[in-house]
């Protein structure tokens, strides 16, 4: 019953702050609420990760939701980052408005549409049904679109078609996979919404029928796997990170590609268990290695900052999908944290990109320079942001690429070459293309603005702990999920 | 007996909306597009009504409902407001090669029936024939959106194509549990709103609804 009221007020608070939201509007403390709203639901957040914690997976509300080691942690991720971007935006979306860039309708649909968008990634994670999981991811892209056309320039209206075309088209396909899931299910679990409730598809997933489950992974594989970016599906990705507001950039990239990605690793697991083989997951082995070569490649040609950060999380997630792909305790621990460090470092490299483009009032990288000079904590922010992006040591995302890395040499070493070609060409573009920014002499056109700092402070940090000392509750919390997902 | 007329009847509905699907390829005029869309929504009502009875499934009879009226009655009319407002109903769109068009159409529907043969061997329901037409419309309703350069046409487009994802539900598993549909439902009807947001937008923006002019973001080399 207890358990029951935690996730209700986790899922309530963003849906009922969007509420609120739209009817404040664009007051004055507007940007204040946003901050209190997400910093409600991170505080109940944690309690429900303290209950799962300490007394185990639980169901909730009728075996309507389910929070288990595997979800709770991302739902932490989720609603912690949605605070710091919160944060991030207030002052952010104060200069764009008197910028003139966005103006009163727009800033209140910001503000509730932010909250509706954290609700609908929460429900994805926290729901036990694979027919509501793709309902609310539907909602998370719908919430999204009119941000990212926020601005009504020509080319934020392309992105955000592109984005509402594509992935609903690629989502479509993902339902088409969930009902023949269901199809399947139906046999062994009888009719109506039990049958599509994970908890009793993991349980049963043996005696589901092999033929028709690898069928609904190639449909749920390319509906998903569009919206985690990976190549080929990937076209939007770019576009639509780039052309929205950067806070809005910040969660597309931090947050939203890690939900799909959980939908697919659950169907995955699923689909393995069925069919007995490692089919699936060398379909996604596929798809991420060739993420990672087609978004390191495409990084070397970018001259849009927004843009080029876009394509260095599209190699991340091909990373995170290859690695659960290859299974096998080692590669799952290094992906699920893998997934913590990308989103928290990929986020603060947004905020400090927000701020640069700010100061020089464009996303053209050839113009933006002497950030070091400019303005230090922008500066510094983005050269280690950058740093713990490609994998540096002592950040977070070098101890789960180096966990990956080993597992690959162990398990799969004819992958190994690919993988390693692609870290490598990343990790060139992004410093040669960082150094350029950073340093040299303030150019004149440089505007001087008070960053906020505690977000991308903070997200830095907890990179760097992650990866020079792990905390013992998350070690212990990632093995659960590893022996959730075998 | 009584099953076999069924199984007739709901094949004999499942071949017209496969009939409005390709309709739907090759209509040039815009309206008469949102025409055939209505058309395909009402054969689906129809056949998810009749399945949910033979079956002895009351609660398709909802879905049946909600595809009447969202599908045949909102929807259409909306796009017609649309249409209207935006004054392009006179605009009557070019579309690339009909006959190769047509041919690509026909191979999808090979290829659809190809595919669900294994599922169609493992179901006993009697509306297991008609899956691969619902796959069949699903993929009719992509190559409608690839090969149409025109922001209305591709919307339509994307809700046949949910047309034929509903259809498939209906035919493997006489619809999802009602709760599924219901959101899903929902989520077409938030879609519709904003893509009538997007049309104001886009042709504020481009001076027209034509999609091949929005090319600017592209790889700089």
């Amino acid at each position: 019953m207890n358990s029951s009221m935690t996730l209700l007020i986790v899922l309530g608070i963003p849906l009922v702050s969007a509420a609120v939201l739209a009817f404040v509007g664009d007051r004055k403390f507007a940007p204040e609420i946003n901050i209190l709203g997400s910093l409600a639901t991170f505080g109940a957040g944690l309690g429900l990760a303290l209950e799962v914690y300490t007394n185990g997976p639980m169901l909730a509300g009728g075996k309507f939701f389910f929070v288990d080691a595997f979800n709770v942690y991302l739902a932490v991720l989720t609603s912690f980052v949605s605070v710091t971007t919160a944060l991030f935006s207030r002052r952010y979306m104060r200069r764009e408005r008197e910028h003139g860039r966005v103006g009163h309708v727009g800033m209140r649909f910001y503000h509730a549409m932010f909250q509706m968008f954290i609700f609908a990634m929460l429900l994805c994670l926290l729901t036990n049904n694979v027919g509501v999981l793709w309902i609310a991811m539907e909602l998370a892209t719908l919430s999204t679109v009119l941000l990212v056309s926020l601005y009504r320039t020509p080319t934020a209206i392309e992105a955000a078609w592109k984005y509402f075309i594509l992935c609903g088209v690629g989502i479509a396909q993902a339902l088409f996979g969930t009902v023949l899931l269901y199809f399947a299910a139906e046999k062994v679990l009888g009719e109506g919404g039990d049958a599509l409730l994970w908890t009793n598809l993991s349980r049963v997933s043996g005696s589901l029928e092999p033929t028709v489950l690898s069928l609904a992974f190639v449909f749920l594989m390319v509906g998903y796997g569009t919206k985690v970016g990976l190549a080929p599906l990937h076209n939007w990705l770019p576009d639509a990170h780039s052309e929205g507001p950067t806070p809005i950039s910040a969660v597309l990239s931090g947050l939203l590609l890690n939900i799909a990605l959980y939908a697919l690793v659950r169907c995955k697991v699923l689909v393995d268990g069925s069919t007995q083989t490692h089919h699936a997951g060398n379909i996604m082995m596929g798809f991420g290695i060739l993420s990672i070569l087609v978004a390191a490649f495409s990084l070397l040609r970018q001259k849009d900052i927004k843009r080029m950060f876009s394509y260095s999380s599209i190699e991340h997630m091909g990373i995170a999908t290859f690695a659960f792909g290859l299974g096998g305790p080692i590669a799952t621990f290094g992906a699920l944290l893998h997934m913590l460090v990308h989103s928290l470092a990929k986020s603060s490299i947004f905020f400090t990109v927000g701020h640069a483009s700010q100061m020089h009032r464009t996303q053209e990288m050839a113009r933006i320079k002497g950030l070091f000079k400019g303005n230090p904590l922008v500066g510094w922010g983005l050269m280690f942001g950058v740093m713990a992006i490609v994998g540096m040591p002592p950040f977070g995302i070098f101890a789960s690429e180096f966990l990956i890395l080993t597992a690959t040499i162990k398990d799969a070493p004819l992958w190994t070459p690919f993988l390693l070609l692609g870290l490598g060409v990343a990790f060139a573009a992004l410093l040669r293309r960082t150094q350029s920014m950073v340093s040299g002499d303030v150019p004149d056109y440089q505007k001087p603005l008070t960053p906020a700092n505690v977000p991308v402070i903070l997200h830095l940090a907890l990179v760097l702990i992650l990866g020079i000392h792990m905390p013992a509750f998350l070690n212990q919390w990632f093995h659960t999920a590893v022996e959730l997902l075998k | 007996m009584g099953l076999n007329i069924a199984a007739q009847i709901s094949s004999f509905l499942a071949a017209l909306v496969l009939l409005s699907a390709f309709g739907m390829l090759v209509q040039k005029r815009i309206n008469g597009l949102i025409n055939l869309f209505a058309w395909q929504g009402l054969f689906l009502s129809i056949n998810t009504a009749l399945v949910g009875y033979f079956a002895g499934k009351h609660h398709l009879y909802i879905s049946s409902l909600l595809t009447l009226s969202l599908k045949v009655v909102l929807l259409p009319y909306i796009l017609h407001v649309l249409v209207d407002r935006l004054k392009i109903r006179k605009e009557v769109e070019s579309v690339v090669n009909i006959p190769t068009t047509m041919l690509i159409g026909i191979a999808l529907v090979i290829f659809s029936y190809h595919l669900m043969a294994p599922v169609r061997e493992l179901s006993t329901l009697i509306t297991r024939s008609t899956l691969a037409i619902a796959l069949a419309t699903v993929m009719i309703g992509l190559l409608m959106m690839i090969t149409r350069k025109h922001a209305v046409t591709q919307i339509i487009g994307f809700l046949a194509l949910e047309n034929g994802l509903f259809f498939a539900a209906t035919s493997a598993t006489y619809g999802m549990p009602l709760v599924v549909e219901l959101g899903v439902a929902l989520d077409v009807l938030i879609a519709a709103f904003i893509f009538g947001i997007f049309f104001f937008h886009i042709n504020t923006a481009f001076d027209s609804l034509d999609v091949e002019q929005m090319a600017r973001l592209k790889e700089e080399d």
